[in-house]
């Protein structure tokens, strides 16, 4: 390979893609950057701040229930915390971290400079923010709301849960679903739109086949959510009567309409993290995928017949035996796509030669635990044991082993995988394995136990219970993993800081890994790629005859402006060249007059609201007037 | 693989039409969430529909067709305006552009009027019953659909006069044009589900 040295058109190359593409210094670049990198990374740690947040809230919940008839927390700031605490994991930590990375390395998988609307992706993370900090205002305003992470009527309605609570809650999740939607848009056109050359559909990445489908979840399913929570908030504020039975509505629409989006929703948490797994099992089993084809096509499956089980979160509400047979054999069947990914993971690894790194522990950790959840999670498709358990600790033992073992050992497997390349630096593997030997032991003792007391007839969501029911000495083993598991998120932390201060250099390769993110630097200089790469295979990077000289185009290629290439939807071929925008200052502007918009439907002042319009209306219209593209002389 | 031209050779990604440029897909895809808005909304109508014996419910009217049916007509005809100025703009008639746009717009506005005074002939109120709710709720925020492609049609009727389009440029107009047909199209399905279905189911 051709050094700088030996090639000084090259440095200019890079002197005038720099010029080009870097964030202006000092706060206003900060603000105003458009680079997806940067905009990944603010995403990961607040998506990471959030986690923590809902951490404490689990652990205070985990001291209250530590020991029977406990008076630690009052029955309200109970609650609070458990509503706050599902509703955070959910809406503010698992969807946006995932969005965080990928943010990160979509541009990078897909060899294209950023993200289709670099501006939009801007926005997204603002909007992100805000609605977090709309919805945490709760707190020192003391109406936190507390009718659980599905909010059911009639306990949300106006007469039952009189002031602002809930308010916060339907209100701020509107605001944050229009983040979740334009990510989402952002993500299918960028890996629609901007892959590389020679990326043909059936040699993407498999993560990028997980995000699309992911992506097209929340454009379907995010809308039943946001219908659920305007109908609430018009019966709550306006007096309509959608939710209630006297002015013939019904608190079951509420269900109906939650759980459309509810479900979908698993999905839209459980899909990028199995990317992340796609991602990581070849990588450290040495060799190829197997099934590469049955992977892409068992997603594309579960996407779909994610949106026809929704039902079975209301078999306990009265509904036709019709219905509760159609809805508990399409819960059967969604198993059958995800079996078909877990054998041909397995395979792969079967196959290789596995290489004991802390991502690929997290991996195994998956495996082991979300299977237990997988199948637990087949037995309330069987109705009357659904029946038996539903609001009882099974369901909540369930859940948390499909959401922590499905999809944040992904995560936590991904965050080890990508941090050298985010950083340039290696996590230290012997802190990396006494973390993920706390969190994964400290998981199972806190949840595993739950299966038990949930058969045993523990109900859910109760903030204390008496004793001599045969659940304390379980309960307080459930309080000592939660407490070993905090620990280890503690010690993750701390090697994440400990890479940073005096981690070993990652250099732009480290684990060997095929695709495109690891065939640039380590962090990837503001334009991702000197060049735009060409690619002919699915392991670009395991290509023998891959070479910087395989970039197609030369040196001067897309060095003249702000600019990537557009390629065709399914073989990638070249199409046209898209004008990248500059930083700019109006998606921080929108998301901020979205947010008085908010604000002033929360406070009932509505002037204020329609003042915030206004200022959206402008930010707009300020946003996609045509600028001059910026180009540097050559 | 192939011999690929030397990369300034594509065109420029503004100049590309239709499913090629990434602000059609981003418009597509916005109308594809928004489609699904009211998809929830239309559920939300028949299922509570469904759980009552009589709809409309008790001491109201079935919906009254009188205006209805010309503000079906007026939003179609507004579509077929966008239509043919669009049309103008690709062959680089500028005048035919300008004109299409004014006359979708003075449609859409006309659209709003007849709905406000449709509003103010009503019985019953969103506060009145869940039927009220869900009636004045779906019509509502078509309504506002209506009135942000109004504000869109302004914007590129602006641009217009600055001489931002030709035929080469005008994927605005594509994108602002795909948008209110997408409106139109809505309110066929508001119209066929709010108005006509109580008369017919």
């Amino acid at each position: 390979m051709a050094t700088v040295a030996e090639r000084p058109e090259r440095a200019i190359t890079d002197e005038r893609l720099v010029r080009l593409w870097e964030t202006r210094p000092g706060l206003l670049g900060k603000l105003g950057t458009v680079d997806h990198k940067e905009i990944g990374i603010r995403y990961i740690i607040t998506a990471f701040a959030f986690f923590l947040l809902a951490g404490i809230e689990a652990l205070l919940m985990r001291v209250q229930l530590a020991v029977p008839e406990n008076t630690f927390l009052s029955p309200d700031a109970y609650n609070a915390f458990f509503t706050m605490h599902g509703t955070t994991m959910v809406f503010l930590f698992a969807t946006p971290i995932q969005s965080g990375i990928a943010n990160y390395v979509v541009p990078l998988l897909t060899g294209s400079r950023d993200m289709a609307f670099p501006r939009l992706n801007q926005f997204s993370y603002w909007v992100f923010v805000l609605a977090g900090l709309f919805m945490y205002a709760s707190f020192p305003l003391g109406q936190v709301p507390a009718g659980g992470w599905f909010n059911y009527v009639p306990l949300t309605s106006a007469t039952y849960s009189p002031g602002p609570g809930i308010d916060f809650w339907g209100l701020g999740l509107i605001f944050l679903t229009i983040s979740t939607t334009a990510g989402a848009i952002n993500f299918i056109v960028s890996i629609f739109k901007l892959r590389a050359p020679g990326m043909t559909i059936n040699r993407m990445p498999l993560f990028l086949w997980n995000m699309v489908v992911t992506s097209f979840m929340v454009i379907f399913a995010l809308p039943a959510l946001t219908a659920a929570n305007v109908l609430l908030e018009l019966d709550r504020k306006f007096g309509m009567h959608f939710y209630d039975p006297t002015g013939g509505g019904s608190p079951l629409l509420w269900q109906h309409l939650f759980w459309i989006f509810g479900h979908p929703d698993v999905y839209i948490i459980f899909l990028p993290a199995i990317g992340m797994v796609s991602t990581v099992v070849p990588v450290f089993a040495r060799r190829p995928i197997i099934g590469y084809t049955a992977i892409a096509l068992a997603t594309v499956a579960t996407g779909v017949i994610g949106f026809g089980v929704w039902v079975h979160h209301m078999f306990a509400t009265g509904l036709a035996p019709l219905s509760l047979a159609f809805f508990g054999v399409a819960s059967f069947m969604i198993t059958i796509p995800t079996a078909v990914q877990i054998f041909a993971w397995l395979a792969t690894i079967l196959h290789g030669r596995p290489v004991w790194r802390t991502p690929f522990l997290y991996v195994l950790a998956f495996f082991f635990d979300f299977i237990i959840g997988g199948i637990s999670g087949v037995m309330f498709g069987v109705v009357p044991f659904d029946w038996q358990v539903t609001d009882t600790y099974f369901v909540v033992a369930h859940f948390h082993y499909v959401l922590i073992g499905g999809a944040v050992f992904p995560i936590f497997a991904g965050l080890h995988y990508w941090l050298p390349k985010m950083t340039g630096r290696m996590i230290d593997e012997r802190l990396g394995w006494l973390a993920f030997g706390l969190i994964f032991g400290g998981f199972n003792l806190t949840f595993f136990p739950m299966h038990i007391t949930g058969l045993l007839g523990m109900p859910r969501r109760y903030y204390t219970y008496p004793p001599n029911m045969g659940w304390d000495g379980l309960n307080l083993l459930e309080t000592i993993g939660a407490f070993i598991l905090a620990l280890g998120v503690l010690v993750f932390m701390w090697s994440v800081l400990h890479s940073l201060l005096h981690g070993e250099p990652a250099g732009d390769n480290p684990w060997h890994a095929s695709t495109l993110e690891w065939q640039t630097t380590s962090p990837p200089p503001p334009y991702n790629f000197r060049s735009i790469p060409t690619v002919h295979s699915r392991d670009p990077g395991w290509e023998l005859q891959y070479s910087d000289e395989t970039a197609q185009y030369g040196d001067e290629t897309l060095s003249r402006a702000r600019e990537t290439l557009g390629t065709t939807l399914h073989d990638a071929r070249p199409e046209e060249l898209w004008a990248m925008p500059e930083d700019s200052g109006w998606p921080l502007v929108l998301a901020l007059a979205l947010a008085v918009t908010f604000v002033g439907l929360l406070g009932g002042f509505l002037w204020l609201a329609a003042l915030g319009l206004a200022a959206v209306l402008v930010a707009t219209v300020g946003w996609l007037w045509p600028t001059q593209m910026k180009v540097v002389p050559l | 693989m192939s011999a690929v031209p030397a990369p300034y050779a594509y065109p420029r990604g503004a100049e590309m039409e239709g499913s090629h440029a990434t602000g059609w897909w981003g418009m597509v895809l916005l109308i594809v969430t928004e489609a699904s808005l009211f998809a929830c909304l239309l559920f939300s109508y028949f299922y509570l529909r469904a759980t009552v014996p009589a709809w409309p419910p008790v001491g109201i009217d079935k919906p009254d067709l009188t205006l209805p049916l010309p503000m079906t007509a007026i939003l179609l005809l507004s579509s077929v305006a966008y239509w043919w100025g669009e049309r103008g703009v690709r062959d680089d008639r500028i005048g035919q552009l300008e004109l299409g746009l004014g006359i979708s717009f003075l449609l859409g506005a006309s659209f709003l009027t007849l709905q406000a005074i449709e509003y103010s002939h009503k019985t019953f109120a969103p506060q009145t019953n869940a039927y009220g709710s869900l009636f004045f709720t779906i019509t509502g925020l078509h309504g506002s659909h209506v009135l942000v492609g109004l504000i869109m049609n302004a914007v590129v009727q602006v641009r217009t006069w600055l001489g931002h389009f030709t035929a080469r440029r005008h994927l605005a107009i594509q994108n602002v044009g795909l948008y209110w047909h997408f409106v139109d199209a809505v309110w066929l399905f508001v119209f066929a589900s709010l108005y006509l279905s109580p008369h017919l189911l």
